[in-house]
């Protein structure tokens, strides 16, 4: 049985946090047939297997804290409670698009949402993150700055330099790596030496612990922590996520790198199975109020993909606004 | 044995007797302090090549302007006589011309400045309370300015508090504002880069310096896909107000990986603003504007100019605008267009061209990106004939794509092709005689500018 959150959650709010997992999940599966329908183009990296993580730190977020990530970032911007119905449209590029269409599903941003992208380059959100934190800082904001990174980021030489520079400026930043195993399709075991990711900032001075990624309870234990530990010392802190991703990189991935067995038996442990579980069986909460919620996101779905469908492409005009402001 | 002024610093010419901490008659011995002599970045102490006897001072304390070689005291060496070793003339290379080397800077700054003051901007008509003072001093001006106006303005880079500044432009910044506005970064430009990205996406207004831009290149997808494209690829959700400043170019004899102009780099990606001042009152007009831009700003200075002055406003609302170039020379037979560092070569190559006949309009771009079309046209259609001189390698320059904007807006205008003097495709040399001729001189300025007269 898992142990109660630290957070004793009520049993509404658990319940927000899984209806906020199932959201990102049937809006990644809409997206994935989306793209299969040639409705989507592009890059378009699904989230699905890793919703744990970001609703397990949105459970110990302050509403001002900030957020950045790298291109895995639809589960994010929806976390951060940006409308679907913008997400899904930036997705098939149309004018209703959270970015106007012009960004795509790698560079969505909502500045209102305090959510600073979406970025396409591995490892360049990590320096760019640490620049919010240090804003933070500079404005006596009691926000701390959420950055996300991959595995394979943490072979990337600047988010080294972003540690060193986070640390030895006690900057109010959450490092939190996405460790889903495989950076493109190039296992960890392959790409990175030596130990532990999450011990590779601990030499510059940055505690650090590494976490179930796909359970929920053990998330959210871990980011109030963490929470806890920069406020009250002002400095930057890690947590290594163990996660997976049952999709490929992109849509495009064969998934050549990895057995059928693997990704099945990942399944076993599929995040949102396993927190509507524990809220059926350990909180006792009734399987209709569950069934309710997912069908109210199904039928909620299927409205967002009519909306991005309808949406009309952007005006042609917008190709030459917003280079300079 | 002489003691001569020795050049502490790659741009040194002239430097300052500070203060002699010897007097006549002294025993010294090999590495005592002498004197304290300041350069163009520093105040350095000179020490005692061997151990002797102070025979006699030569420069007094508080001497200004020595040249470097310059006798400044005699050391009787104890012991035997030393026999001083002749310096063998050294034969210029065949290929540059006598009259090829550059006339003395000090030539040319008195007309660079009386140039400016006869245009007076073209822009501005208000009198300005003004005062002559180096680049380095104008940058200076515009960075504590901006920073007293606003709040959210702060500066970071490699030595810019405690050390001063590398090049002395941040000087004295750190104790004005304290660390919490001017801080020394780690060597680190992709990392401290990016996080100044990071603090201009939420809300601050950086100024990151580079030591030179040859470093920017560590941090160069930050400043292209991060800064540049942010605006565009958020719907114009987020935009980035930094500039990115330091000197650019070749200086004086650092070699290929120290001298590189990045003009063309920069003004190739959308999204940035290019501006390349080549004296002291633009650097200043134009870094209070680039900092109040909402845009991220890539101000590119030479530090071969750091130390040239002008008369420069002492306003705090004095700004010139970004995307206006200035005619500096008015005149008729031909268009010579420069920035930055080229805009000195022009000059120094003005009184042969004059001498021939000629009489040309010169136009110092000033911004590189926005660029200042009109006037450029402007000046085409009266002149009908164009020489571009710019430092960087002329392989798809900037150069390049300013003759395809010209003939594809003034080809009706145009008696003879438009001429590019530019940097030598090779990377920087070191020796003295190669390196100048990498770089455009007077004698290419001179006959390029024959060629599209048709005059011999």
């Amino acid at each position: 049985m898992n142990k109660k959150n630290k957070n004793n959650f009520t049993n509404d709010q658990l319940l927000k946090f899984y209806e906020k997992m199932f959201l990102i999940r049937k809006f990644e599966e809409k997206a994935a047939q989306l793209y299969g329908a040639g409705k989507i183009g592009g890059f378009c990296h699904l989230y699905i297997g890793q919703e744990a993580v970001v609703i397990g730190i949105l459970s110990s977020i302050n509403s001002e804290d900030t957020v950045i990530t790298a291109y895995r970032d639809h589960g994010h911007i929806l976390a951060r409670g940006v409308d679907p119905k913008l997400v899904m449209s930036e997705l098939t590029g149309r004018k209703d698009g959270i970015s106007k269409g012009k960004g795509g599903s790698m560079h969505m941003f909502s500045k209102a949402n305090r959510f600073y992208g979406g970025h396409g380059i591995v490892g360049a959100q990590v320096p760019l993150g640490v620049g919010i934190g240090f804003a933070h800082k500079y404005r006596n904001e009691k926000k701390i700055s959420r950055v996300y990174l991959g595995d394979g980021a943490m072979s990337n030489g600047q988010v080294f330099e972003a540690f060193n520079l986070a640390s030895l400026w006690e900057l109010p930043v959450l490092f939190i790596i996405e460790n889903n195993k495989y950076g493109m399709g190039t296992s960890i075991g392959r790409s990175a030496a030596g130990g532990e990711l999450y011990e590779r900032a601990t030499v510059f001075g940055i505690k650090g612990e590494k976490v179930d990624g796909m359970n929920f309870f053990n998330v959210s234990e871990s980011a109030i922590r963490a929470r806890e530990y920069i406020e009250k010392n002002s400095k930057p802190y890690i947590i290594e996520m163990d996660t997976y991703r049952y999709r490929g990189h992109s849509m495009s991935d064969p998934g050549l790198y990895r057995t059928k067995d693997e990704v099945n038996k990942m399944k076993e442990i599929d995040p949102v199975l396993m927190m509507k579980n524990t809220l059926l069986n350990d909180y006792k909460i009734q399987e209709d109020t569950i069934k309710d919620i997912e069908s109210d996101i199904k039928k909620q779905i299927r409205d967002v993909e009519k909306f991005s469908l309808e949406s009309p492409l952007p005006d042609l005009k917008e190709l030459y606004t917003e280079v300079y402001l | 044995m002489k003691i001569l002024l020795p050049a502490l610093s790659p741009t040194m010419e002239t430097g300052n007797l500070v203060k002699w901490l010897v007097k006549e008659g002294d025993s010294v011995v090999s590495g005592d302090i002498l004197a304290e002599i300041e350069t163009d970045k520093a105040t350095m102490e000179l020490e005692s090549p061997d151990d002797g006897k102070v025979e006699k001072i030569l420069v007094k304390e508080g001497t200004e302007n020595i040249s470097v070689n310059t006798e400044i005291a005699l050391l009787k060496v104890d012991g035997e006589e030393i026999e001083e070793i002749p310096e063998k003339p050294i034969e210029k290379s065949p290929q540059v011309s006598s009259n090829g080397f550059e006339p003395s800077t000090a030539e040319v700054k008195i007309s660079l400045n009386s140039l400016l003051n006869q245009t007076k901007e073209n822009l501005d008509s208000k009198n300005w309370s003004e005062k002559e003072i180096s680049m380095r001093e104008a940058l200076n001006q515009a960075i504590e300015e901006e920073m007293k106006l606003d709040k959210d303005v702060f500066l970071l880079g490699e030595e810019v508090a405690e050390y001063d500044g590398a090049y002395k432009v941040t000087q004295g910044l750190l104790d004005k504002f304290g660390s919490k506005r001017v801080l020394d970064t780690p060597i680190s430009e992709h990392g401290f880069t990016g996080l100044a990205i990071g603090a201009a996406m939420a809300g601050l207004k950086p100024i990151c310096e580079f030591m030179t831009f040859n470093f920017s290149m560590q941090a160069i997808d930050q400043i292209v896909n991060s800064a540049a494209k942010s605006l565009y690829m958020s719907g114009g959700e987020i935009n980035v107000p930094i500039v990115f400043r330091g000197p650019n170019g070749a200086a004086a004899r650092v070699g290929a990986q120290h001298s590189q102009c990045f003009i063309s780099w920069f003004s190739h990606i959308p999204g940035l603003i290019v501006i390349a001042p080549s004296n002291a009152r633009d650097a200043k007009g134009l870094l209070k504007s680039s900092i109040r831009n909402p845009n991220p700003v890539v101000f590119l200075e030479h530090e071969l100019l750091y130390k040239e002055k002008t008369n420069v406003p002492e306003e705090n609302d004095f700004l010139i605008p970004i995307g206006k170039g200035n005619l500096i020379n008015e005149g008729k037979d031909v268009t010579i267009i420069g920035f930055s560092m080229s805009v000195q070569r022009i000059l120094n190559a003005l009184p042969s061209i004059k001498k021939i006949g000629i009489n040309p309009d010169i136009i110092d771009l000033r911004s590189i990106k926005p660029l200042d079309e009109e006037l450029i046209y402007k000046s085409v259609k009266k002149t009908n004939r164009v020489v571009i001189v710019e430092d960087g390698f002329g392989n798809t320059s900037f150069g390049s794509h300013l003759s395809y904007l010209i003939q594809s807006n003034c080809f009706d205008f145009l008696d003879s092709e438009i001429i590019k003097v530019s940097g030598k495709d090779v990377p920087m040399p070191y020796a003295e005689n190669l390196e100048k001729l990498a770089l455009p001189n007077t004698d290419e300025i001179v006959s390029a500018v024959k060629k599209v007269s048709y005059s011999n």
